[in-house]
């Protein structure tokens, strides 16, 4: 099927669910019989750093990391990280999809600084082709508040062309059963995200 | 195609492991660290494996030697700060060589995502005369380590298999095969091998290098060293993750690829310099292929062109090739997101209140070094592990002989971790006794190894392998030290806390604090509902702000400090040190 190799950048902050998100999406990918890649920075993921991972896939990908200005996508589960970020996304034909929930770094809570307040004029400028998903606000809706890494997926996934039941069996494996259903509805809840 | 069962989508370091179980390796010993601890994580899924975290990274090699001495195949695991830990029995272990076969495992961090330098262990298997295998993904993580195992056996030698973090914590599909049944060969008493007396240890040099000329054929023929050939009349020399990097700026150009990086194999190098006109050599952090081939005589272009210093990237390398740059966006001012003490952590509490008896403060590695960040600031050196306590000893006996009253009269805290305390702080502790100062060593007891993610150690009464072990309590071993003064105090409990710790930095004696509290993101059953900040008794003197916990913000405006309920762990720090009072529990605790 896919010649080229798809390449999806993902940021945001330890806690964020974010390696979880990039292993669900890659083992769909791997299910759907395409070789995959993933390269993740995560030795501080606990500690409330910035935590980023490639995810490449295609018909044979070599490296695990993705060249300045080439990811098709980025996911960005935090406001400020999409900014941080953003170098790596093509800048014609990227997507950027992100929640813009603010997450205060340590200048900001230690109150040497304010929270940058032109976050959307500067993605605007970066990032012409994006969607703003309200994850994590809908996430509490949805009462687990854990889910939004994969109402973020289901949005995604409306813009990439695997079947929607891989991503359901990938999110049956992937979780414990307790927390099956209401991350399945957090999947599909997310794709009601793609179309604004 | 690839949803057959044998293929896994697994990490360098699970790769490892799996390797590891298919060669029908049978003892795996290591110390945590990044980015090497999941390999013992993925091995102990694995059943027929025994395996152990061991106090430090030296106990675990020679535990890996023994056993290999026993006939059986050993796998040793460290980051590669680790493997300095372990030089001295490893460069022994050359000349000793393998019964059963014995792998190494290093982890290389260039970049420095989570360590303190980006040494290149490649050079540990030319001091020592060992073989180094480098894999560039996840398939030949597994298929080097099982190779490596095969090579150690039929060679008689240590075989270091190199990761980077790029490998290690990088995924990839993996077809997987069944366990190969080794029968362990036993122990047999043999000290012209085992038991290097000079007298014995002349021979086993010779007979090293005799094994190295062995490897160096085998190094010729092997086919994870091979030639690949290309469109154009360039060829790149490369190894490890290095090469799918070079793989994707170059695709047209001829590649030498290099599983095996040393010993080097020449024939391979002439026969690609025959087909080209030019060679780039692409390896990461330091020239070491690169000083070979040019030492042949071949020409070459490396670190003039491919940058030593931080890991490589296919951009990088555009550069190197191309001189085609991509040119850095300016976004504007982002604010740095470093990781920092998690709310709720033991360690806050006692870096506050050493920030305010302002000690020389001697550091260590984990959590805990993050005390040295702003606002905190409560911490003034960190080398490498136990070195709090050394360093603290050796400054003390030096502003002894100095004359200045203020310097002769600075008070030195150590502080170290619990799991940092087992892996290297006894022999510090016991020379802080044997050659008596009177400084303060604060062990801060979190009951785990949490920095690199929760693992078992000596003082926590569990192994890896998750049987019930002796809980050996740091208090008992200072006391049995020869510590007069040890006492144990809960974090927790601020006031308390700062009393001890006043009294022990002002003893004329050697003094041990523990601070003991688990570590809140390995027991959350100690968490309370979050606290609140009663608006009209916050005054806005910011006291909580400075000990820095992401639970608290402020808010300019109002001027006014403010808790996000959803970060707090309700561990109340901010509420004892608030002098106005303005910081409640939640009323349904
Ligand atoms: C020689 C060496 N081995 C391993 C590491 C990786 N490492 C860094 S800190 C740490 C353990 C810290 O545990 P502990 O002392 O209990 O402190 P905590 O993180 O729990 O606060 C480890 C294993 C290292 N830096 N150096």
């Amino acid at each position: 099927m896919l010649q080229k190799t798809t390449n999806i950048f993902v940021a945001g902050v330890g806690g964020q669910g974010i390696l979880k998100f990039s292993n669900l999406l890659c083992e769909v990918a791997m299910r759907a019989g395409l070789d995959v890649k993933k390269s993740e920075i995560h030795g501080m993921a606990q500690r409330g750093g910035s935590v980023t991972t490639h995810v490449r896939f295609g018909k044979k990908v070599y490296s695990p990391l993705i060249p300045q200005g080439s990811a098709d996508f980025m996911v960005s589960m935090e406001h400020l990280e999409a900014v941080r970020h953003i170098a790596f996304l093509n800048p014609e034909h990227g997507r950027l999809i992100y929640d813009p929930y603010e997450i205060a770094p340590p200048e900001v809570y230690t109150a040497q600084r304010e929270y940058p307040a032109d976050i959307e004029e500067r993605l605007a400028k970066f990032a012409p082709n994006r969607v703003a998903v309200p994850a994590f606000e809908n996430a509490l809706k949805v009462k687990n508040p854990r889910a939004q890494n994969v109402i973020m997926l289901g949005t995604l996934s409306e813009f990439l062309s695997f079947d929607d039941a891989l991503y359901e069996e990938v999110i049956r494996d992937g979780f414990k059963p307790k927390y099956v259903d209401s991350n399945i509805a957090a999947f599909h809840l997310g794709k009601e995200f793609a179309s604004p | 195609m690839s949803n057959t069962s044998n293929k896994k989508f697994l990490s360098g370091d699970e790769a490892v492991a799996q390797g590891a179980w298919e060669a029908g390796c049978h003892i795996a010993a290591a110390y945590p660290g990044t980015p090497s601890t999941e390999i013992l994580e993925a091995v102990v899924t694995y059943s027929d494996i025994y395996c152990e975290w061991s106090t430090n990274e030296k106990v675990a090699y020679e535990v890996a030697l023994g056993a290999s001495m026993a006939g059986a195949r050993a796998l040793y695991a460290s980051k590669h700060v680790g493997l300095n830990v372990a030089a001295d029995p490893f460069f022994s272990s050359a000349y000793i060589g393998s019964h059963g076969g014995l792998v190494v495992i290093t982890a290389d961090d260039p970049s420095m995502h989570s360590s303190q330098n980006e040494q290149d262990n490649r050079y540990y298997g030319i001091a020592a005369k060992v073989p180094v295998l480098c894999p560039s993904d996840s398939q030949e993580c597994k298929d080097f380590t099982k190779l490596a195992f095969d090579i150690s056996e039929r060679f008689n030698i240590p075989v270091i298999v190199r990761l980077t973090t790029r490998t290690s914590h990088a995924n990839g599909v993996v077809t997987c095969e069944d366990r190969r049944s080794v029968p362990i060969k036993g122990y047999e008493k043999k000290i012209q091998k085992n038991l290097i007396l000079p007298a014995f240890a002349r021979k086993l040099h010779a007979s090293l290098e005799e094994r190295m000329l062995a490897l160096k054929e085998f190094s010729e023929t092997t086919d994870i060293n091979r030639i690949e050939e290309g469109e154009e009349s360039v060829g790149i020399i490369a190894d490890g993750v290095a090469y799918t990097y070079a793989r994707e700026a170059y695709p047209d150009a001829w590649f030498l690829k290099l599983g095996m990086s040393h010993p080097l194999p020449e024939k391979l190098v002439r026969e690609l310099a025959s087909r080209v006109k030019k060679i780039f050599i692409v390896e990461e952090n330091d020239p070491i292929i690169e000083t070979a081939v040019k030492a042949m005589g071949v020409d070459c272009i490396g670190k003039e062109k491919v940058p030593r210093v931080l890991e490589l990237n296919p951009d990088r390398l555009r550069k190197a090739f191309f001189d085609e740059e991509t040119a850095p966006l300016d976004v504007g001012d982002v604010p740095a997101r470093p990781p920092a003490l998690c709310p709720g952590c033991t360690h806050r509490p006692v870096f506050a209140i050493l920030a305010r008896l302002k000690p020389i403060i001697t550091g260590d590695i984990g959590c805990y070094t993050l005390g040295a960040l702003p606002p905190l600031n409560a911490m003034d050196t960190c080398v490498d592990m136990g070195a709090s306590i050394t360093v603290a000893h050796g400054i003390r006996k030096a502003l002894d002989l100095v004359q200045d009253e203020k310097q002769k009269n600075r008070k030195i805290v150590a502080v170290i971790g619990d799991s940092t305390f087992f892996h290297s702080g006894l022999t510090g502790l016991a020379n802080v006794v044997y050659n008596s100062s009177p400084i303060t060593v604060i062990i801060m007891d979190n009951r785990i190894t949490a920095m690199t993610g929760h693992q078992q150690h000596p003082g926590t009464g569990k192994t890896l392998m998750g049987a019930d072990a002796v809980e050996i309590d740091p208090a008992e071993v200072a006391r049995a030290l020869g510590v007069k003064y040890v006492k144990v105090v809960d974090p927790y409990d601020y006031a308390a806390t700062k009393e001890v710790l006043t009294e022990a930095i002002n003893l004329d004696e050697p003094a041990v604090v523990i601070t003991k509290r688990a570590c809140p993101l390995y027991d959350r059953s100690m968490w309370k509902k979050p606290y609140w900040i009663n608006e009209d008794e916050c005054n806005g003197c910011k006291i909580c702000i400075q000990i820095g916990c992401p639970a608290i913000s402020f808010k300019a405006e109002e001027k006014k400090a403010y808790i996000t309920p959803v970060l707090c762990t309700g561990c109340s720090i901010c509420a004892q040190i608030c002098p106005k009072g303005a910081i409640h529990a939640s009323e349904d605790n």
